[in-house]
């Protein structure tokens, strides 16, 4: 029986490959998809007596990276060797950092960031054979293109406690990298890499249970179904009186599985020392400065923004903040309709409305700030009907010199309003032309008020506002 | 022919320069003189007819037939600069050192047949100043050793008694230029692989500060210790050459060079300057006749107008054992490279890749180098790091301290080089740690990072050669604050010319017919 009284307990790795112009340690350009080892030299294949040179520019991102993640900058921070034999790995250490890595604690949205450091990546071991995999290979081959590449290793602390938490904060981690420019962030491509620590602990407690490890997660989706089917395993073993072992598993999108890659046993001592071929970073102020200045505002303090300032709920921030490039559209809308509407309602036209009105067409391109602040304002003074609101978009974003007075004029889609008594009467003769739905809302069957607006609707050619509508058809039953 | 060998580098150079001499002839000289190796030097020569099968470009052909004769060091050699300060001269190239489409082993098995490519930036530093590759010397595997013993491709032999070793892990440059092979060569040191060579076979080995010469392209030992440098017949080649390899390097992040370069030395007195002589020599095991030499040599300085000064150097005793911490540690992480996978030796495993890898390095590796790599991962390993290497970086810190605060009150700290002089073939081989203990006077330098130089001082008879037997010559090491080569170089032009050793030596000097065909 899984025991669901047990709490999930979860942190992160993320690995982010950055998009410098060439690698880590040597001059040789990063690729994605070319020819097996075209982008290779003495230094990226561990020649006798070579030795790594840092990639500025990768230090850079790496503190743009930190600053975006609020974290502590290490004023010197070195590179240790981490040692381990495997094909892949042609010095038969990696470059990475071990105790004192470039960023220290920091915090993305309520998730305590540990630590994020610089490394190089391995290059790609392929296995000749059926599964894939070393074993029952008959023979491997390596391409050393990705070898070298820049990463950085990003560490939360355990504080997510659900699968779909973690999969929520990792799009929030990515959105952020992606905004800095440091980084593809592609799952599929590798670009981005999501390995979970999962455990599990009773409810209210504060230690932390036995952790596995888990690989191989290529999308948010499988992230999240990859960490429910732990922690579902994990459930069950404990409610059955088992004990959790910590290991490292692979996760099978295809067929769901979590397989075991190593245990605790098999366990490598890196054997971990300074790298002596290097020296430490030590960042100037002038290199703190140029990254702090280069940071554009990011997802979390965008959405925090356009909650307390500009009243946004929270998911509609969220999404907006998401998304830079139309996040500053939308800003531009709210600057220009000043006074004439809420910015939520510039924030629904620009998540909805327009959103549909550019899906619909290939050619459909976002009207100027102005000219769509013209049609909110005029919508929300009810000059023009929400309905027909959407119809002068559509011509809108067709046509980037129309003007909306002048599409409302030509195409008729002035608001009819209630006071000259036009509405009232076409309104009555709706009513009159559908006694039987008349007499269900009489009876109390609200939706079928519906049917008489249909029949308004379509005599007034959607210049009629919906809410007056409803409320003369109210007024005309007696209601 | 034989006065063209006995020129100097700096005489050489000079007479090249001015027409005086031909630069063809001068180096055919010494290209006859390399190829007539009888000390196993070489490992490999110019004019070795390896020169012309050099599959340069990596192809799989030869050179083009007649491409070769073009240049005489053979097409894949780095092409020399026209001009320079080393214009016309051949310099041996100690085997660690990368040459590209030139075979290089670092006397290893395991590097057997593996010819880089691309070329160490010390040795592009020479060639760019005019300098030719003249051979690649044999050396101790991946330079660990004293004797040259340590070598796939057997012992180098001492140009003054064929019985006896060389030193290390420089012993083919040291021996090559001792025995009239080459005007000069290059070598590396660690813990001492420049200057107790040197000291073993009489001529002037320099170690520079750390940083001071590129480390790109030396297949690296112990990275934190590990520094290029010379060997010559004199203390002025040693500042020639120094001069042309110091250097920023941007392929060596650890690299600074020397501030203001260094010029030929001049200086013939030592008045004003301080020598310490640490108060710790006085216990230390040495020989009678190395100690005599010593004592004789301090006179001399005080002839010359400088000062002694007892200093101590409290943990250098500590040196050796926290040098065999360190670098084996360092060397164990260096040499996991050299695994069948890529370039050098693979013995295919059977079953798996870890039997290839086990098999590979089983076979490729030597006896010394097995035991370092089995020291230096036990020293790194998880839970005894802090009791090992951790303890040595200590030991470190403190044997720098203490050369600071020596050199707060003198300008130099001499001592002997090797505590004897050049030992019989196979009489240490047995004890890996009276092996140890050559480098007992130049490792503490080499953790502190600074530079010493090795000078021959006087002759010795060996304590273990009977009666009657040939005396040996025996080294004088003057160590100075980091970069301050420049200050040292010229007291030891200062103390090289009262000492006089090769005038004195005349005719029985090796290079001078002694070891030549």
């Amino acid at each position: 029986m899984p025991d669901t009284a047990l709490e999930a307990v979860i942190g992160l790795e993320i690995h982010v490959q950055l998009s410098t112009r060439t690698k880590m340690f040597c001059g040789c350009e990063l690729s994605f998809g070319d020819d097996p080892n075209v982008h290779t030299c003495p230094i990226c294949l561990a020649h006798p007596g070579v030795l790594p040179v840092p990639n500025e520019e990768a230090i850079r991102y790496a503190l743009k990276i930190g600053m975006a993640l609020g974290c502590e900058i290490a004023p010197r921070s070195i590179f240790h060797r981490k040692n381990y034999f495997y094909p892949d790995n042609p010095k038969a250490y990696q470059i990475s950092q071990y105790d004192i890595p470039i960023c220290g604690a920091g915090k993305l949205g309520d998730i305590r960031i540990t630590r994020a450091h610089l490394e190089e990546d391995a290059a790609k071991s392929i296995h000749l054979g059926d599964s894939g995999r070393i074993h029952g290979s008959g023979a491997s081959l390596v391409d050393f293109n990705r070898g070298g590449t820049p990463l950085v290793e990003i560490v939360t602390e355990p504080d997510l406690r659900g699968a779909a938490e973690a999969a929520e904060w990792a799009r929030l981690l990515r959105e952020t990298v992606r905004q800095l420019g440091v980084s593809d962030v592609n799952m599929e491509e590798g670009s981005l890499r999501v390995d979970a620590n999962v455990s599990v602990r009773p409810a209210g407690s504060t230690e932390l249970g036995t952790k596995t490890e888990l690989k191989n997660m290529n999308s948010f989706r499988f992230l999240q179904r990859g960490i429910e089917a732990e922690l579902e395993r994990q459930r069950e073993l404990l409610g059955a009186g088992g004990t959790v072992e910590q290991e490292t598993l692979h996760f099978d999108p295809a067929s769901g599985e979590l397989t075991s890659l190593r245990s605790k046993e098999e366990a490598h001592d890196y054997r971990y020392f300074p790298e002596p071929d290097l020296v430490a970073i030590a960042p100037t102020e002038a290199l703190l400065a140029e990254a702090r200045d280069s940071l554009p505002e990011l997802p979390a303090a965008r959405t925090a923004r356009y909650e307390a300032e500009l009243g946004l709920d929270e998911a509609q921030a969220r999404l907006l903040a998401g998304d830079p490039e139309q996040a500053g559209y939308f800003e531009a809308v709210v600057a220009a309709v000043g006074e004439g509407a809420e910015p939520r309602v510039v924030a629904n036209w620009v998540t909805g409305e327009l959103t549909a009105a550019l899906r619909a067409s290939e050619d459909a391109e976002r009207p100027e700030p102005g000219v769509l602040a013209d049609l909110i304002g005029a919508v929300a003074s009810k000059q023009v009907s929400h309905a027909g609101g959407k119809q002068v978009l559509a011509i809108l974003v067709a046509d980037r010199d129309a003007d909306v007075a002048e599409v409302v004029e030509r195409e008729g889609l002035a608001q009819m309003g209630g006071d000259d008594g036009e509405l009232a009467g076409i309104v009555a003769a709706a009513i009159a032309g559908d006694p039987a739905a008349a007499e269900q809302i009489r009876s109390g069957n609200g939706k079928a008020i519906g049917a008489i607006v249909g029949a308004v609707m379509r005599e007034t050619g959607g210049r009629a506002d919906g809410g007056e509508v409803n409320r003369l058809i109210r007024e005309q039953l007696g209601l | 022919m034989a006065d063209l060998l006995d020129l100097t580098v700096a005489e050489a150079a000079a007479k090249i320069a001015a027409g005086e001499i031909s630069a063809d002839e001068y180096g055919a000289a010494w290209r006859a003189a390399a190829a007539g190796d009888e000390l196993n030097a070489y490992l490999w020569t110019a004019d070795g007819a390896d020169a012309l099968e050099t599959d340069w470009n990596g192809d799989g052909e030869s050179a083009p037939a007649g491409e070769g004769d073009a240049t005489p060091y053979g097409s894949n050699a780095p092409a020399p600069a026209a001009s320079g300060p080393l214009a016309g001269i051949p310099i041996a190239i100690k085997d660690i050192f990368t040459t590209q489409g030139i075979p290089t082993t670092a006397g290893s098995r395991i590097l057997e047949g593996y010819r880089p490519p691309y070329t160490a930036s010390a040795v592009r530093r020479l060639t760019a100043a005019g300098a030719h590759v003249l051979g690649k010397t044999n050396m101790d595997e991946f330079a660990m050793g004293s004797s040259n013993e340590n070598s796939a491709y057997g012992p180098v032999l001492n140009p003054w008694d064929r019985g006896r070793v060389p030193g290390g892990s420089s012993g083919g440059s040291a021996a090559a230029v001792a025995g009239g092979l080459a005007p000069a060569a290059l070598g590396t040191d660690t813990g001492g692989s420049i200057r107790q060579p040197a000291s073993l076979c009489g001529i002037v080995g320099l170690k520079p500060t750390y940083g001071a010469i590129s480390r790109f392209g030396m297949i690296a030992f112990a990275s934190s210790l590990d520094q290029c440098g010379p060997f010559t017949r004199d203390v002025t080649d040693a500042a020639l050459l120094l001069g042309v390899l110091q250097g920023k390097d941007p392929l060596d992040s650890t690299s600074v060079g020397i501030e203001g370069g260094i010029a030929l030395p001049t200086r013939e007195d030592l008045a004003g300057l301080r020598f310490g002589v640490p108060r710790e020599l006085g216990e230390a095991t040495l020989d009678a006749g190395v100690r005599a030499v010593f004592e004789a040599t301090v006179a001399r300085i005080e002839e010359l107008g400088g000062q002694i000064v007892e200093i101590t150097l409290p943990h250098a005793e500590h040196g050796i054992s926290a040098y065999y911490v360190i670098a084996p540690a360092e060397a164990s992480s260096n040499l996991a490279r050299f695994d069948g996978v890529r370039y050098g030796l693979r013995e295919a495993g059977d079953e798996d890749l870890i039997e290839m890898y086990e098999r590979t390095r089983s076979e490729g590796f030597g006896a010394e180098v097995k035991r370092r790599i089995m020291l230096g991962t036990y020293a790194l390993s998880s839970g005894y790091y802090d009791a090992y290497y951790g303890q040595a970086q200590k030991v470190r810190t403190r044997i720098a301290q203490d050369f600071d605060t020596a050199f707060a009150e003198v300008d130099f700290v001499i001592t002997p080089t090797s505590p004897s002089v050049a030992f019989g073939l196979g009489a240490k081989t047995d004890d890996p740690l009276a092996m140890y203990l050559n480098d007992f006077f130049t490792v503490p330098m080499s953790l502190a990072g600074i530079p010493a130089i090795a000078l021959p001082a006087g002759l010795a008879a060996p304590e273990d050669g009977g009666a009657g037997a040939p005396q040996l010559p025996v080294g004088f090491q003057i160590a100075a604050p980091a970069f301050a080569e420049q200050k040292l170089l010229d007291a030891a032009h200062a103390l090289e010319g009262a000492l006089g050793f090769a005038a004195a030596v005349g005719d029985a000097l090796p290079w001078k017919g002694g070891a030549r065909a």
